[in-house]
């Protein structure tokens, strides 16, 4: 008895493992999040700094002036804040809309999976066959024949913003695809049980029961997309997204006592993501541009937080009602 | 005289080829509670889920023989399942509340089925957690999450939840097994009080449960039906030797 206490004590007693493979991971491991957090962080810090210093408030609202070396990017933000309006328009519906029939209709179906690959492979494909396909369809196809149709002489059948709304919806009708699809998948199974359980139609199951549980998720999705259709260069290019643009894309309706401006579909636009690409590679004057590329560069990089950040709000609401859904 | 309420007539049911129910044959009386009592992966599951054709969600379900509810054939072409299943509800395992508030919740099914005045549906309310006993512990506290609640209290208000539509036919599936045992009793106490309005058709592992609750039992074993009786009969004196092994504790 005594013999094997004094062993177990000399065990007990023995010297500390070093695990000195598992320290050297760590130490390179922490190295390396450092290295990125700091390349980030620089540079981040020196386009907020740089760009902190010329936005204003006449800065967000005025237009370019003397050849992009003055004035503001007032046209760009309301350009970028009209594509995507629309864009969400034209996405939102139909993403939500197929994921629903993917998920919950073609869920068992044999063809549910190339769908769903399909919109996988979709969500891959580089933004500027994005730009292209606009131009090939959504202008020269679609345009033409509604301008044939209408008889509107050469109105639809140009690049304008309808287009390039058209053509960003496209773009990011995977992400919102996929991220509805998450968030239905997501509501647990015996939710619908209890719904179907109680005499409730299909219908009313997705309306009533699914589709409220899965919105915050849904919405998720939604400004992701949004955020991703405001920092793409690309697709715009071909439509309609204009050098510069004295006047703004609107057309103001007359009510007599007063006019209400609304977003013209039909006209061309700045978009701020291009307007950084042509102060960097078309300016006359790098030098007095600089200033105001860094200026557009943090109102982009501000939007999309604020959008990402929205976007993160949500999901944590999602996945508080599901934590509580689940009983967990 | 007994009335016959529910009634399987030589039902097989199969999940992707593999067989989970093997030719039963088996009525359900009204008014009555008869619980259904075997093994896990017996079938007692799906025959309930027969009842209210659940089974039909569930991919590779295939169906052979009738089911008869009032002599009616629900699985004749003509019959809606929205329709059925507003006479036949069902209370599941756990709890599955939907997370709204708790009147949303009592209202959720009688709203779909097209009430919509105000006052009915507060009378609808008041009217199932009455039947439910749980009236005084919820009626001050209507508007808040019902997933607030306790786990009992939960499950007694999915059989509140069931009874909105007034069903003929309760089906609950272990509808205890998840509870505590002072909850435990409360439900089956709410089964007693339930009897005399509905034919309920309870799913249980517990044994004693099922001696407890019920005025019939049927046992399952691999999908067949071994043996179907009065419960006080069935357990003290089966005439099946599986039966009495199983009840006794032998095996399963």
């Amino acid at each position: 008895m005594k013999l094997k206490s004094i062993k177990l004590s000399s065990e007990l007693l023995k010297e500390k493992h070093k695990d000195l493979p598992g320290r050297i991971a760590i130490m390179i491991i922490s190295a390396l999040s450092v290295l990125i957090l700091a390349a980030l962080s620089s540079v981040l810090i020196k386009i907020f700094i740089e760009g902190a210093s010329v936005i204003n408030l006449n800065f967000l609202s005025e237009t370019p002036r003397n050849s992009m070396t003055e004035g503001g990017i007032g046209p760009a933000i309301i350009g970028t804040l009209s594509v995507s309006f629309i864009m969400i328009i034209f996405a939102v519906p139909m993403g939500i809309f197929s994921a629903i029939y993917i998920h919950e209709y073609a869920r068992e179906k044999w063809y549910s999976r190339i769908l769903k690959l399909s919109v996988n492979n979709l969500a891959g494909v580089p933004s500027i066959v994005f730009g292209l396909f606009g131009l090939g369809f959504f202008v020269l196809i679609v345009g033409k024949f509604l301008d044939e149709i209408m008889d509107t002489g050469l109105l639809f059948g140009q690049p304008v913003m309808l287009w390039a709304s058209a053509t960003l919806a496209v773009l990011v009708l995977p992400t919102i695809i996929l991220t509805t699809i998450e968030a239905l998948a997501a509501v647990p199974d015996h939710q619908r049980y209890a719904s179907y359980g109680l005499g409730a139609t299909k219908w009313q199951t997705i309306r009533d029961v699914i589709f409220p549980q899965a919105r915050p998720g849904i919405l998720t999705g939604v400004i992701l997309a949004i955020s991703r259709a405001a920092g793409e260069t690309a697709p715009v290019l071909f439509l309609g997204c204009a050098f510069f643009l004295p006047e703004l894309p609107l057309v103001y309706f007359d009510f007599g006592f007063f006019e209400i401006p609304m977003i013209n579909p039909a006209s061309q636009f700045m978009y701020l993501s291009y307007h950084i690409f042509i102060l960097t590679t078309q300016s006359a004057n790098p030098t007095l541009t600089q200033p105001i590329q860094y200026g557009t560069t943090t109102v982009l990089i501000l939007l999309t937080v604020i959008l990402n950040l929205t976007a993160i709000l949500f999901r944590y609401k999602f996945r508080k009602t599901l934590r509580e859904v689940r009983g967990a | 005289m007994k009335e016959i309420k529910i009634q399987l007539k030589n039902l097989s049911v199969f999940f992707n080829y593999i067989q989970a129910l093997n030719d039963v044959s088996l009525d359900f009386y009204s008014n009555k509670v008869t619980s259904i009592i075997g093994p896990s992966g017996c079938g007692k599951t799906s025959l309930l889920r027969t009842i209210n054709r659940m089974n039909e969600l569930i991919a590779g379900f295939l169906r052979k023989g009738s089911v008869f509810i009032d002599g009616i054939d629900i699985y004749d072409e003509k019959i809606d399942v929205v329709n059925l299943r507003k006479l036949v509800g069902m209370v599941f395992q756990t709890s599955n509340l939907f997370p709204k508030s708790i009147y949303e919740n009592l209202i959720f099914a009688p709203k779909l089925h097209g009430i919509s005045d105000k006052s009915d549906l507060n009378e609808i309310v008041e009217r199932i957690c009455t039947q439910t006993a749980i009236w005084d512990e919820v009626k001050d506290r209507l508007n808040e999450n019902a997933l607030n609640l306790s786990a009992g209290q939960q499950q007694r208000l999915c059989i509140a939840r069931a009874l909105a539509v007034e069903p003929n036919i309760l089906l609950m599936d272990e509808p205890a097994s998840a509870l505590d045992p002072i909850s435990t009793a409360k439900i089956e106490e709410l089964i007693f009080d339930l009897k005399s309005r509905y034919t309920i058709v309870i799913v249980t592992h517990n044994m004693q449960q099922a001696a407890r609750i019920s005025d019939y039992t049927a046992f399952l074993y691999l999908g067949q039906l071994i043996e179907f009786g009065k419960t006080t009969k069935l357990f003290t004196n089966p005439a099946n030797k599986q039966t009495e092994d199983y009840i006794t504790g032998r095996f399963g």
